[in-house]
C-alpha cells in the first residue's frame, strides 16, 4: 500500500495491499496481534482488484464455497454489513478464518490475478469485513426459527462444534455444547496464540452464539463426567462429537521424559489457555528457554517458536526432517517466523535426547537426512545420512510433530466405529456415524486438519441432524 | 460456581478439608478417581484426588497439603465461597476385587486418598491391614476413618510421638514377615511409594501405587503428566492414576515433579508477602 504509483495505475494495475504489521523486532517480544487489519480505504481499493469472474474459481478453492466475489463487490460499494451477512450465509466465523485459513492454497491460490500478478487479497478482506461488523455493527441477531422442542447435544466447543451450534439453534433447536476444557472454542483459544488470533475475537463468537440460545456447559468432560448413552437418557435428541485430534505425538527416542521437552500441546495450553505468559500474575508456570527447539514444521510448530521468542529466548531453531518446500504451515507463518528471527535446521531429525545430572534437557543429537523416493503422502521421504550425527545445545524442545485421537470419549462408547488409527467413522456427506443418532466432524474425523475443514463437515451434519431432527435417521 | 459446604483444617492448619457441590461428579466417581479445581480466572488447574463422595448430597471431599500458591489461594477459600471451576471425575477407578488379606500403606495426605480405596477393599470381603503415617502426632489425618475402613490398622511416627517410632516400611516388613499378604497399596510421597515397592517386591507381593505428577489438563491431551511404567511412557491422568507399583520409575517422577520448583517459589512467597 506504501508504494503509491507515480504515472497514473490502469485499474487492474492496483498492487496487492498488504497489510499493515508490527515490527518484526518489536512484535517478536509481545503477544499482541502481528497483522494490524485493513483500513477501510485500503479495504475498498483491494476490493478493486477482484475482476468479478463469472466463473469464478476462487469460490471452488474454498471449502465452504464463500460468494468471494459477492461479498468483494459488496465491499467495494462500501456496504461492509452487507458484506458480512453475504459471508455469515457459508461462514460463521469470518474473523478466525479470515486470519487463519491457508489462503495460499484454497481461496487464494485458484484467484486468476494471481496467474500474473499476486491475488486479490481474500483472506484480508475477510477479515476485515469481519472486524468492522464487530467494532461498528448493530450486532443484530439473525432470525431464528420457532422452536422444534428437539434437544441436540454438541461435545466440544472448537470451530466444528460451535458451528453445528449456530446452525442448528438458528433452526430453531435447542442446542447444549460440552466442553472438556473451563473455556469454550477448542484450539482457536489453547491452540492458536494470541498475536495470532485474538482470544476476545473467539470469546466473541461464542458470546454471539450465547445470545442466540446455545448452552455452553464447560468442564464437562464426556467419556467421564457424562456418556453419550447418558446424554441420550438426559432427553438429547441428536449429538454431534467435534472433540479434536487432542492427542500429543512424540518422538519416542531416548530421553523423551528429560525436564524440558514439552509436547506442542502443553506448552500451547499452557501459554495461551492458562496465559501462563503472565506468570506470576497468573497461578500456572511455562517453561522459559534461552535456546529453544521447537521439532515439527506445521502452523503448531511456528506457534510454539513464535511463542518461545516471546517468552525471551535468545534463539529459537525449528528443526524438520524434511526441506522447505515440505513444510506444511501457512506461508504468511513461515515468513513471519523467520522475520521474527526463528532459524530452520532443515533435513535435521534427533535421535536422541541429552540431559544433566540434574535431569534437564542440555541438547539432542540429530543426524542430518536426504530426501529420498516419494512416501504414501506423495512427499518425498526422508532418509538418514550414514554416520552424521551431531549435537545441538538446547535447554527447552517443543514437540510439534503431529497429533493423534484421543481415546477418552471413544473408549467409553464402544459402538462408535473406529479407523485403525482411532479416528471416528463418518459418512463425509452427512456425518453420520456408525451409532444412531451421533454425527461426528472435524479433526476427530479427518485427523488434524484445518479450521475451515472442520467447518465444513460441521454445516454438512448440521443439516444432516435437521433433517433427521424433522423427518427421521 | 462449584460451593464450598464444609470445610476443616487438620495437620495444624496444613492439610486442609473441603466438601464440595458438585452433583454430576459425585454421582460417576468411584474410589481412586480424582478432579482438577481452579479456584479463580487465573487460577492454576490443580489435581486432586476424592477422598469421599456423596451421591445423594451432591458433593465430593477432597483433602489437600498446603505447598504452593495455589493450594495457599485454596486454603483462603471458605464455606459459602467456592471453587470456579471442577472437572471430572478423572483417571481410572481403582480395581476392587476380593483377593485375601490387603496392606494399605499411606502417608501424609496419601492417606485422605488411601481412605476410599481401603474402605471398598473391606467392602469387598479383604482382610485389611493398614498402616498410616506421619511426622508426628499431630500431623496424622484421618485416624477414625481409616481405623473404620479397615480390620488392622498400624500407626507411625517419624518422631515416636505416637504408635510406631519409624517409618511405615519397618511396620510393612514386620507384617509381610508374619504371615501372607495377597496385595499392597501404597499412596503418599514419593520416596515412601518407591520404598514400599522395594520390599513388597522382595516379597512377591503385587503392589498398587496412586501417582501424582503435574498435570494440565487431566484429559490425554497434553502429555505432561508422563510416567514410565515398566519402561514405557504412560500418561498418569487417564492411563493411571494408579500403577503397578513394580514398574514405576520413581527417580524420574521425582525429578519431573521439580520442574517449575524455582518459579512456582517466587510464585508462593509474593502471594504470601500479598496475604500478610
Ligand atoms: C497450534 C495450532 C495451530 C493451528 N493453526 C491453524 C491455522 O493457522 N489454520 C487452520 O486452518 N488450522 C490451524 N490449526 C488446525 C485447526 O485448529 C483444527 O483443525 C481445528 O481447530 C479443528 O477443529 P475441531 O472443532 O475439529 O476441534 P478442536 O478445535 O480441537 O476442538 C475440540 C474441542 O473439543 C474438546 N473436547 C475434547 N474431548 C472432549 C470430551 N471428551 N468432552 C468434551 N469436550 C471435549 C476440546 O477440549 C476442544 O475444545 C491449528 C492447530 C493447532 C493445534
Ligand atoms: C492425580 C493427582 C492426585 C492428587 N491428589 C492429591 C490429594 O488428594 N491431596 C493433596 O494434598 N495433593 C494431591 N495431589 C498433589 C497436588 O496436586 C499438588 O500438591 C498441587 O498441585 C500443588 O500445587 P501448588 O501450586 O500449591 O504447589 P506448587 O507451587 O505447584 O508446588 C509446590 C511443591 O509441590 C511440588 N508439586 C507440584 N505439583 C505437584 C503435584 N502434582 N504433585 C506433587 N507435588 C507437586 C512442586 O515440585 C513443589 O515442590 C495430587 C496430584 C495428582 C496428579
Ligand atoms: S473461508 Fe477461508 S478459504 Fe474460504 S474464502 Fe474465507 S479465507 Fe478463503
Ligand atoms: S478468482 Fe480472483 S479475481 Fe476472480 S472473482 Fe475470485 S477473487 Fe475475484
Ligand atoms: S495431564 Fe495432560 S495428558 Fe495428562
Amino acid at each position: 500500500m506504501a508504494k503509491e504509483a507515480t504515472k497514473k495505475v490502469k485499474k487492474e494495475k492496483i498492487p496487492r495491499g498488504a497489510m499493515p504489521e508490527q515490527e518484526p523486532e518489536v512484535r517478536a517480544r509481545n503477544f499482541m496481534e502481528v497483522p494490524l487489519g485493513y483500513t477501510q480505504e485500503m479495504a475498498v481499493r483491494e476490493a478493486q482488484r477482484c475482476l468479478q469472474c463469472k466463473n469464478p474459481r476462487c469460490v471452488d478453492g474454498c471449502p465452504v464455497g464463500v460468494d468471494i466475489p459477492g461479498f468483494i463487490s459488496l465491499i467495494k460499494e462500501e456496504k461492509f454489513t452487507e458484506a458480512i451477512r453475504h459471508i455469515w450465509q457459508k461462514n460463521s466465523l469470518p474473523a478466525v478464518c479470515g486470519r487463519v485459513c491457508p489462503q495460499e492454497i484454497q481461496c487464494e491460490g485458484r484467484c486468476i490475478v494471481g496467474k500474473k500478478d499476486e491475488p486479490v487479497a481474500i483472506g484480508n478482506l475477510e477479515r476485515f469485513a469481519a472486524d468492522w461488523e464487530r467494532e461498528n455493527g448493530t450486532g443484530a441477531l439473525p432470525p431464528t426459527a420457532e422452536p422444534t422442542g428437539k434437544k441436540v447435544a454438541v461435545v466440544g466447543s472448537g470451530p466444528s462444534g460451535l458451528t453445528v451450534a449456530g446452525d442448528l439453534i438458528v433452526k430453531g433447536h435447542d442446542v447444549t455444547v460440552l466442553e472438556a476444557f473451563h473455556k469454550s472454542g477448542g484450539v482457536l483459544v489453547y491452540g492458536i496464540p494470541e498475536f495470532r488470533l485474538p482470544k476476545a475475537i473467539v470469546a466473541q463468537e461464542v458470546n454471539f452464539l450465547e445470545r442466540l440460545g446455545v448452552k455452553v456447559e464447560c468442564n464437562a468432560v464426556v467419556g467421564r463426567t457424562v456418556s453419550l448413552d447418558e446424554l441420550f437418557d438426559e432427553g438429547y435428541d441428536a449429538i454431534y462429537i467435534g472433540v479434536g485430534a487432542g492427542l500429543p505425538r512424540f518422538m519416542n527416542i531416548p530421553g523423551e521424559n528429560l525436564i524440558g521437552i514439552l509436547s506442542a500441546n502443553e506448552y500451547l495450553t499452557r501459554a495461551n489457555l492458562m496465559k501462563a505468559y503472565l506468570f506470576p500474575e497468573v497461578d500456572t508456570p511455562i517453561p522459559h528457554g534461552k535456546n529453544v527447539v521447537v521439532l515439527g514444521a506445521g502452523n503448531v510448530a511456528m506457534d510454539s517458536a513464535r511463542t518461545a521468542m516471546r517468552l525471551g529466548a535468545d534463539k529459537v531453531r525449528i528443526v524438520y526432517r524434511r526441506s522447505r518446500q515440505e513444510m506444511p504451515a501457512r506461508t504468511a507463518e513461515i515468513h513471519h517466523a523467520e522475520q521474527e528471527g526463528i532459524e530452520f535446521f532443515l533435513l535435521t531429525n534427533p535421535t536422541r535426547y541429552l540431559g544433566d545430572d540434574k535431569g534437564r534437557l542440555r541438547g539432542m543429537e540429530c543426524l542430518k537426512m536426504e530426501l529420498g523416493e516419494p512416501d504414501e503422502s506423495g512427499r518425498r521421504r526422508p532418509v538418514a545420512i550414514e554416520s552424521s550425527e551431531f549435537e545441538l545445545d538446547c535447554d527447552l524442545c517443543i514437540v510439534a510433530v503431529g497429533s493423534g485421537a484421543n481415546p477418552l470419549l471413544t473408549e467409553s462408547t464402544p459402538d462408535l466405529k473406529l479407523s485403525k488409527w482411532g479416528y471416528i467413522e463418518a459418512d463425509l456427506e452427512t456425518g453420520k456415524t456408525f451409532k444412531k443418532g451421533v454425527w461426528a466432524g472435524g479433526d476427530i474425523v479427518t485427523g488434524a486438519a484445518t479450521v475451515i475443514l472442520a467447518m465444513g463437515a460441521a454445516r454438512k451434519a448440521a443439516d444432516s441432524i435437521h433433517e433427521y431432527l424433522m423427518r427421521g435417521w | 460456581m462449584f460451593k464450598i459446604v464444609k470445610r476443616e483444617e487438620m495437620s495444624e492448619g496444613n492439610v486442609i478439608l473441603n466438601e464440595i457441590e458438585a452433583p454430576k461428579i459425585a454421582a460417576k466417581a468411584r474410589p481412586g478417581q480424582f478432579v482438577i479445581l481452579k479456584a479463580n480466572e487465573d487460577g492454576e488447574r490443580i489435581p486432586l484426588t476424592m477422598a469421599d463422595t456423596d451421591p445423594q448430597k451432591g458433593t465430593i471431599t477432597v483433602i489437600y497439603m498446603v505447598v504452593g500458591k495455589s493450594t495457599a489461594l485454596f486454603k483462603t477459600l471458605q464455606i459459602g465461597g467456592g471453587y470456579q471451576d471442577v472437572i471430572g471425575p478423572l483417571g481410572k477407578a481403582t480395581h476392587i476385587e476380593k483377593v485375601g488379606t490387603v496392606v494399605c500403606v499411606g502417608g501424609g495426605t496419601g492417606i485422605a486418598v488411601l481412605h476410599p480405596i481401603t474402605r471398598a477393599l473391606k467392602e469387598v470381603g479383604n482382610h485389611v491391614i493398614s498402616i498410616v503415617g506421619a511426622r508426628s502426632k499431630d500431623l496424622l489425618i484421618l485416624e477414625d476413618q481409616m481405623k473404620a475402613a479397615s480390620n488392622e490398622l498400624r500407626i507411625c511416627t517419624d518422631d515416636g510421638s505416637y504408635g510406631h517410632h519409624g517409618f511405615v516400611t519397618e511396620v510393612l516388613k514386620e507384617i509381610l514377615e508374619a504371615g501372607k499378604v495377597d496385595q499392597a497399596v501404597a499412596i503418599g510421597p514419593v520416596p515412601m511409594m518407591k520404598f514400599v515397592s522395594l520390599i513388597t517386591k522382595e516379597y512377591n507381593v503385587p503392589t498398587m501405587v496412586s501417582l501424582n505428577p503435574i498435570m494440565v489438563d487431566g484429559t490425554g491431551m497434553c502429555g505432561g503428566c508422563r510416567v514410565t511404567i515398566g519402561g514405557q511412557t504412560k500418561f498418569a491422568c487417564v492411563d493411571g492414576p494408579e500403577f503397578d507399583g513394580h514398574q514405576v520409575d520413581y527417580d524420574e517422577l521425582m525429578t519431573r515433579l521439580q520442574a517449575y520448583c524455582e518459579d512456582e517459589k517466587k510464585c508462593y512467597n509474593e502471594f504470601c508477602m500479598l496475604e500478610e
